[in-house]
């Protein structure tokens, strides 16, 4: 699904800033990796990279989707490949509704897949449907995208907008930050739902605990830019128990 | 269900909006024109010019008197030079002040006699001047809404429509040189009541030399059936177009009025110099919203409308209520203060503005609240994008006098840049002269966001879906104080005139 091979890249401002140095990763399909690591370490600039947010230089190495080069592409062009970016912190936008949202966004990606659009019934269907399912009510539809959502509302709606838009690859970048355990169990479920054969996930995230609700078949650990060690969902407890102080040692030596 | 079935309503009018941009890659749509045999007034601009407009209207003499009055007033007067705007030297003995297609020399008696090719340049904007239900466009409303419509070409009125439904109504709209032939006590009373001859420079030129517009009398009581519109077209090269509209609203009475404006696209400059006056009375409602999109110029700021506009209300009486939202979007300049004299005790006066200026469009625009009544209340909100190299600028007055004890006003005023180009400027002029009164101001000038852009994109939109979406999301307080097929235009207007200011 993805393939990612010794990708290096740099800040486009304050020039010489690498940030990601020579990372290399595979998932495949139906597979959910989680990449651990400590602040600093890259991991939310690889979800900026790959998904071709501006500032970013690539210097060297490739990311592929199903074959496809990436990194040649904009970024809706590669939403409409089928890459999710689930963000950190989802953006507010004043005064759109968040259903012309999901429904503009749906369509555009339909149509440039070359698919017919969705009927304002249809849609209005299948959103109410996967709405429920995250316990989004009709008037946290109705309200301009993120304006006034709290932390939790904000990541159920970002896992709404993956449900409707059903990518192939979905990366989650701290979907846990800022969540109680209720709300975090809610998404957790919203994900876990989506979990299917021909669909693979990348999850970011600091602390094991959102690994317990979502788990992960490779557990990959990431710092200053590369993957120092990858296994299996055990890696991510012994991170939780000992810290990266010892993995980190452990990669240089 | 009641909640989502609305989101439904937004939804399609949202959407709407995204097509039509995709559907119109290109510019300026309305830029053709139509190739017709005018019957010309002489170049320039002397006392025989405003005798030879009269004349050609068959206007009695007061109104004859009443234009030279203005003209020799005017010959007078300034132009005025304290907006933001950076305006050339304007030659007007190099303009055409009346222009009349040929075929309309000899009035039509009905529509059906109106020149095909005067019908074909309404149909291509757009404009039904066949009494036809105009459907609402929006998924889930069920019924069409009737639409009366008048039609402006250049200096003369082509046609107005569902005249005869309008009079079982008791309702008068017609073109304001045939309301001088027929409601000559009505036209006489009222024209210039509000905007004097002499009230500024282009009120002075409008009033010598108007050729035509909009009259529009609703009797007391009386609940307009339907939106009345005027459709104004500049056709002709080197020609202004000075319109002239008088609404007058007695007691108890209720319409809503839209007004639309296009022009071909020309490499030189045309001057549009506008009166719009509007007489309210006792516990009337007047509405009245425009979208201008004049030709704004080519990309490297050659060409576009002068738009030199006055438009005021007066709510003349107790409780009565105007309510202007205007879209512009067009004109290489816009000089425009759509303004209310609120005095009546409890009146209340509406101003929702969307601005935007593009490549080297200059706007500045805005709207004045002068409250004399007890009591009387008024609103502003104001969004001014700026794109390009474009300069935008809000000014407005609120003026609390003596008289007006327990007054209120809100203003809010919100400024979006795009790229670094451009500038906006908000000038509010604020004076009090009571202790009872409130007046209330916010400003915020604000970027359109990269996180914004790249969050859209992210989900699937290009970049002018993306922009587009964030700017109609920044309009939308006064967008929805549009009728609703005003609104989808609007939206789509918004996004096609931001084309090519990002990336």
């Amino acid at each position: 699904m993805l393939e990612i091979n010794n990708l290096h890249a740099e800040l486009e401002e304050d020039s010489g800033v690498k940030i990601l140095k020579g990372l290399s990763l595979t998932i495949k399909p139906g597979e959910v990796h989680a990449i651990m690591g400590p602040n600093g370490s890259g991991k939310s600039t690889l979800s900026y990279v790959l998904s071709g947010r501006d500032g970013y230089e690539v210097t060297e190495g490739s990311a592929t989707l199903e074959g496809v080069d990436l990194l040649e592409m904009e970024p809706e062009e590669r939403a409409a490949a089928g890459l999710f970016l689930a963000f950190q912190y989802p953006v507010e936008i004043p005064g759109v509704g968040n259903m012309t949202f999901l429904r503009t966004a749906v369509n555009a990606q339909r149509k440039a897949r070359g698919e017919e659009e969705l009927s304002a019934g249809e849609f209005l269907k299948v959103v109410r449907a996967k709405a429920k399912e995250l316990q989004i009510d009709a008037e946290m539809l109705k309200r301009p995208v993120n304006v006034g959502f709290s932390g939790g509302e904000k990541k159920r709606n970002e896992i709404l907008q993956m449900a409707m838009l059903e990518p192939k690859m979905c990366i989650l970048d701290e979907t846990d930050s800022g969540l109680d355990v209720d709300a975090m169990k809610l998404v957790s479920d919203g994900v876990n739902a989506l979990r299917d054969a021909g669909r693979s996930f990348l999850v970011i995230t600091h602390y094991q605990r959102l690994l317990n609700h979502i788990q992960p078949d490779v557990v990959h650990i990431m710092s200053e830019g590369r993957i120092i060690k990858t296994g299996g969902p055990e890696l991510a407890l012994e991170v939780e128990e000992n810290g990266y102080a010892d993995l980190m040692a452990e990669a240089q030596a | 269900m009641a909640v989502l079935d609305e989101t439904q309503m937004r939804e399609g009018v949202d959407r709407e909006t995204v097509e039509t941009v995709q559907s119109m890659a290109g510019t300026y749509k309305h830029g053709w024109e139509t190739e017709i045999e005018m019957d010309f007034a002489p170049k320039g601009l002397n006392e025989d010019i405003v005798r030879l407009i009269s004349e050609k209207n068959n206007e009695p003499e007061w109104l004859l008197e009443w234009r030279l009055d203005a003209y020799r007033r005017w010959l007078t007067m300034e132009s005025p030079d304290w907006a933001m705007l950076n305006i050339p030297e304007i030659d007007y003995q190099e303009q055409y002040y009346y222009a009349k297609p040929k075929s309309m020399v000899e009035k039509p008696k009905s529509l059906d006699e109106v020149d095909p090719k005067l019908l074909e340049t309404y149909a291509k904007l757009g404009i039904p001047l066949k009494e036809q239900m105009l459907l609402a466009g929006v998924e889930g409303a069920e019924e069409g809404r009737k639409v009366a419509v008048d039609a402006v070409f250049d200096s003369v009125s082509v046609g107005t429509t569902f005249k005869k439904e309008l009079a079982e109504a008791g309702v008068i709209f017609c073109s304001i040189s045939e309301a001088v032939q027929d409601h000559p006590e009505l036209v006489k009373r009222y024209l210039g009541s509000v905007v004097p001859q002499n009230d500024n420079y282009f009120a002075a030129l409008n009033s010598a030399v108007f050729s035509d517009g909009s009259f529009v009398y609703i009797p007391a009581g009386v609940k307009c059936p339907m939106e009345l519109s005027t459709y104004f077209r500049i056709n002709a090269e080197n020609t202004g177009q000075f319109e002239r509209t008088l609404i007058v609203a007695e007691k108890g009475s209720h319409v809503s009025y839209l007004e639309g404006c296009t022009a071909p696209k020309r490499d030189t400059n045309q001057l549009h110099a506008a009166v719009v006056e509007i007489v309210v009375l006792e516990d009337a409602e007047v509405k009245y919203s425009t979208v201008q999109n004049w030709f704004p110029g080519d990309e490297n700021g050659k060409g576009g409308i002068y738009n030199f506009v006055t438009k005021r209300a007066d709510c003349r009486e107790d409780r009565a209520k105007v309510m202007w939202t205007q879209v512009e979007t067009g004109s290489a300049i816009t000089w425009k203060y759509p303004s209310c004299i609120l005095r009546g005790d409890d009146t209340q006066g509406e101003f929702y503005s969307i601005a935007i200026a593009n490549n080297w469009q200059q706007a500045d625009t805005g709207t004045k609240m002068v409250h004399l009544g007890k009591n009387s209340r008024s609103r502003i909100v104001s969004k001014g994008i700026s794109a390009g190299h474009a300069q935008n600028t809000y000014r407005g007055l609120v003026s609390m006098h003596p008289k007006a004890k327990d007054s209120r006003n809100y203003t809010q005023c919100d400024s979006l840049l795009i790229g670094d180009k451009c500038g906006a400027h908000t000038v509010p002029y604020i004076e009090v002269r009571n202790a009872s009164s409130r007046v209330e101001h916010e400003a915020t000038t604000s970027k359109v966001d990269d996180d914004q852009l790249f969050y859209c994109r992210q989900r699937g939109m290009d970049e002018e879906e993306a922009v587009a979406l964030v700017v109609n999301g920044f309009c939308k307080e006064v967008l929805q104080e549009l009728p609703m097929e005003f609104a989808m235009e609007a939206q789509a207007l918004v996004a096609i005139s931001l084309e090519g200011s990002v990336g």
